[in-house]
């Protein structure tokens, strides 16, 4: 709601077919043989519940699966329904190193999808 | 070019069948459980997920605040002490319970943090599958304002 102006952005931007969705941001750090991984996604995440301006409601789309992957091996995956908040933030930790490569996946309910790497420091 | 065809089905039959009966692992490990997050109760949660009975446990930690005062973003933080495979957060009172669960490997600390949405004041549940066995965590969470707009 603080930010509609982006929210409307991208439906626009969808309107037209311009399937651009943001860059995750993504921070993994490695400290003491453990990785610590913040994923920052840019999502409306709509439950499907929401009314919007003209009292219908908006339909549901969100994401339904994060997952990521490091040297060909799956090290999380994550599962998602409608009652994740807009904009999902997850933490989570692996036994990794500095200079693993980290790809990190998203797919959503409209079979959207969105894949970005990091480099652990 | 018949004869191709037919061997080509009499493959696919077979293939498909040993799919069917888990001798060939699905190239995905997890794929997303539709029917998990379309459950309106519990116990129909647990059951799709394969809980069959979860003991309270101090081999897990399970923080999130007592009251929310937005509903549409209420932090979670479910971590344990053994090593998980699996863990699930549900909300007790919210349309479809099931959030969000977790798949994790041998290399994935037992640890994850998010953000989930509440409809109302409810009963959160956190649970870990770790050696084969499921434990949980409940927490009453006290909503000011609800968030199933989100």
């Amino acid at each position: 709601m603080d930010d509609g102006s982006e929210r409307n952005q991208g439906h626009v931007r969808r309107l037209w077919g311009l399937r651009m969705s943001n860059p995750m941001r993504i921070r993994a750090q490695e400290n003491q043989g453990i990785v610590d991984v913040k994923i920052l996604i840019r999502h409306d995440m709509e439950s499907g519940l929401r009314k919007g301006e003209d009292g219908v409601l908006v339909p549901a789309w969100y994401i339904h699966t994060l997952k990521v992957e490091t040297q060909g091996a799956e090290v999380f995956n994550a599962q998602f329904g409608p009652a994740v908040s807009r904009d999902p933030f997850v933490n989570f930790r692996y036994q990794g190193a500095k200079g693993d490569k980290l790809f990190v996946t998203w797919m959503d309910t409209k079979n959207d999808s969105r894949r970005d790497e990091v480099i652990v420091s | 070019m018949d004869h191709q065809r037919r061997e080509v089905m009499r493959f696919a039959t077979v293939f498909g069948l040993m799919a069917s009966i888990g001798l060939i692992a699905p190239a995905q490990a997890e794929e997303w459980s539709r029917a998990a997050f379309a459950e309106k109760s519990l116990d129909e949660v647990f059951r799709v997920i394969g809980v069959n009975g979860a003991d309270t446990s101090s081999a897990l930690t399970f923080t999130a605040p007592e009251i929310a005062e937005n509903g549409a973003v209420v932090p979670v933080m479910v971590s344990s002490s053994l090593r998980a495979e699996q863990i699930a957060i549900l909300v007790e009172k919210n349309p479809n319970p099931l959030a969000a669960q977790f798949f994790f490997t041998a290399r994935t600390e037992p640890f994850v943090a998010a953000r989930i949405k509440m409809a109302e004041t409810s009963r959160v549940y956190a649970l870990v599958k770790a050696e084969g066995k499921w434990m949980m965590a409940v927490k009453e969470i006290k909503v000011t304002l609800g968030g199933c707009g989100g």
